[in-house]
């Protein structure tokens, strides 16, 4: 198992190695110059050309692209070229915003997709079935930031029950958990359906109940860890979408986490924050992969850890 | 019968409802086990042996549905029994083994958590006590190093001896009645014989009755004492082992001797029983087996015959031994000669 973990987070180094590449290509090749930007539109050629001399912009992208990744390697991530502050301190305390936001998220629909999926399957074609599988269309259709609009214009503007914008305080994490929460519940539900219904017609199933197993102890423990593998794995491979999700959503209700200081950063072309942002997203987002694999491997007995 | 049955089944119907049709995948078993002794039941695949076990433990899945009957044991209508009470029998006075080894276990659980599970809900063992008690259990199924067993997953054994596991797990709680659902089809030939030798040797130990249901008529001369022979949700011929192979008398048996391979003897050739077993919604009115039977006549066609007492313990549901036949009346349904002579 040590072994197994080891080695897959050897392997991560040249994937986030091409992150940055990517990234550095993006941003570098794509038209707009920040120092244009920082300059002001006005700006004489000079000014212009200092500012680039300063930020190294003249540099050949090859020794651009090395002296940044010395940089991240020794654990600078270079210095915010608006700011003028180091990117770290910029991104620091947004970073965790934006990982509660996610983790709230994650949580709140792996708990209700799997509840909402598990009665599903149990009682298959009845009201609550169809009901569940309606709602789960709805919530997988529904565009993240309309629904947080929705929400915020009916239960913060119109109800007033909750604050409209701001992070912090259980109220205001509410509905924003909800909007981004919701896609990911939806999808759950239907994924833990559709696998409950195949392993509920498996032939151990009917083994338990021959031996005097009740029925719940029949689905909640021999039907369901079996029906959860291929759950898991969408857990994983939502979270991709959850983090894209989190940037919208931070925008509609105004909470300063990393998705805002991104989308802030790309329009001021503001090159060491947003390939700070990019490349930690990309962090976050094996590692939880990279969890999701382990407990698919605890789960799925059949396959051997140290593979 | 003059011996005490341990399970009586009566006009027992199962059917299944799909789209506004019923099929009656039983419909009407009648037999008896009796105590100690071995009931085989034999029929070409689809005539409703596995419905009809499953429909004694009650563990049919909609679209299936118990429509009626009787299913004592011991003298008690299981099918008056409320839920919780009968899964107080399942795994405890009543065992079940499927055919398929390969997919009966739960694949993430150890063999011994799956062993401990019967115990722990019938006889409140603790962890401790069960997986001692599951290793004993693997040691009498013939399982070598069972304490290392105990840990490991299915997928770790073979097909043999995960078919030895369900018998442990089945024979965790000393059932009284163990009813076997082809439990050596899935299996080689070798492994086959070893699996029934087992179960054999585990009912002289135990005194169980035994449920077997199979095929193979090698393994019914081998391991039964009555057998019942299955058409179409029916049982048409029902008799001790020895009268139905010396004189089998219902047309269906006969064209199963014929038919079926048998591991016990050698067999010239198999002659097949003409025609095909008719699909749910195209049942002949009258006997079933009329479109296939050589010896059918207007009113077999026409009338169902009943399953009647022909004397000595043997039932039959056939129109030539009852006093309405109308055909020929020196009709003979086995020649020991012809059949295994002639095509
Ligand atoms: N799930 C099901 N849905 C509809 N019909 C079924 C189902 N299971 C069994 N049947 C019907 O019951 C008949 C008997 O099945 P079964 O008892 O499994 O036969 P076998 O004698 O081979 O064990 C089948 O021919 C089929 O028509
Ligand atoms: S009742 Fe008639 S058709 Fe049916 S088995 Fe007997 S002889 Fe054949
Ligand atoms: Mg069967």
């Amino acid at each position: 198992m040590t072994v197994y973990i080891i080695r897959r987070l050897i392997q991560l180094i040249p994937v986030l190695l091409g992150v940055t590449i990517l990234v550095f290509l993006l941003m570098h090749l794509t038209p707009g110059n920040p120092a244009q930007l920082m300059a002001g539109e006005n700006a004489p050629p000079e000014t212009v050309e200092r500012i680039e001399d300063r930020l190294g912009l003249n540099d050949p992208l090859p020794v651009q692209y090395f002296d940044y990744i010395t940089g991240v390697v020794q654990g600078d991530l270079g210095t915010s070229m608006r700011y003028n502050t180091p990117v770290i301190d910029e991104v620091g305390d947004r970073f965790w915003v934006t990982m509660e936001l996610a983790i709230y998220a994650t949580l709140l629909s792996i708990f209700l997709g799997l509840i909402a999926g598990i009665i599903s399957a149990v009682r298959q074609y009845s009201v609550s079935d169809v009901t569940i599988m309606i709602i789960a269309l709805f919530g997988l259709s529904m565009p993240n930031f309309w629904l947080g609009l929705m929400l915020m214009q009916w239960f913060a503007i119109n109800l007033g029950w909750f604050p409209p914008t701001g992070w912090g305080s259980p109220s205001q994490v509410l509905l924003p958990v909800i909007t981004l929460g919701t896609a990911g519940a939806a999808i759950i539900a239907r994924m833990t359906r559709s696998s409950m219904l195949e392993v509920i017609s498996q032939d151990y199933i009917r083994t338990a109940r021959a031996k005097g197993v009740k029925e719940r102890i029949v689905v909640y423990k021999h039907a369901l860890k079996n029906a959860l593998i291929p759950v898991v794995t969408v857990v994983g491979l939502q979270f991709g979408s959850l983090l894209a999700g989190a940037v919208l959503t931070e925008e509609v209700f105004a909470i300063n986490g990393m998705g805002r200081l991104l989308v802030d950063s790309i329009m001021n072309r503001d090159f060491p924050v947003v390939q700070a942002c990019i490349l930690i997203i990309s962090v976050v987002f094996v590692v939880v992969n990279l969890l999701v694999d382990i407990s698919y491997r605890f789960l799925n007995k059949r396959i051997d850890l140290n593979e | 019968m003059s011996q005490e049955s341990i399970l009586e089944v009566k006009d027992l119907r199962t059917s299944f409802f799909v789209e506004g049709d019923e099929v009656k995948a039983v419909d009407g078993v009648t037999f008896d086990v009796p105590k100690g002794k071995t009931l085989g039941i034999v029929g070409e695949s689809g005539s409703g042996k596995s419905i009809s076990a499953l429909s004694i433990l009650q563990l049919i899945d909609s679209p299936g549905k118990i429509v009626g009957g009787e299913v004592h044991f011991k003298g008690e209508n299981l099918l008056d029994y409320s839920t919780a009470d009968m899964r107080k029998i399942r795994g405890n006075q009543i065992s079940m083994i499927f055919q398929e080894p390969m997919t009966s276990l739960n694949p993430v659980y150890t063999i011994g958590q799956q062993i401990r599970e019967a115990l722990k809900i019938h006889r409140g063992l603790d962890k401790k006590d069960g997986t001692e008690k599951a290793v004993e259990l693997l040691e009498l199924v013939g399982i070598p190093s069972p304490r290392k067993r105990v840990t490991q997953y299915p997928f770790e054994l073979s097909g043999g001896m995960r078919q030895r596991v369900m018998i442990a797990m089945a024979l965790a709680c000393n059932p009284e009645l163990l009813i076997a659902d082809e439990p050596t089809t899935a299996l080689d030939v070798t492994i086959q014989a070893q699996i029934l030798e087992l179960i054999k040797e585990l009912q002289d130990e135990f005194g169980m009755s035994v449920v077997m249901i199979t095929h193979d008529l090698g393994v019914v001369a081998e391991t039964c004492d009555y057998v019942a022979v299955m058409y179409c949700g029916k049982v048409v011929e029902y008799a001790d082992v020895k009268t139905l192979f010396k004189n089998p008398r219902h047309p269906y048996t006969v064209g199963l001797l014929n038919s079926l391979p048998r591991s016990d003897v050698d067999q010239e050739e198999l002659i097949p029983i003409k025609g095909t077993v008719p699909a749910p919604h195209e049942m002949p009115d009258g006997c079933r087996f009329a479109p296939r039977c050589p010896f059918a006549t207007e009113l077999c066609h026409r009338e169902l015959p009943n399953l009647d007492d022909v004397g000595e313990g043997e039932q039959i549901r056939c129109w030539i031994y009852t006093d309405e036949w109308d055909g020929d009346p020196e009709v003979k349904v086995y020649d020991p000669e012809r059949t295994s002579e002639d095509k």
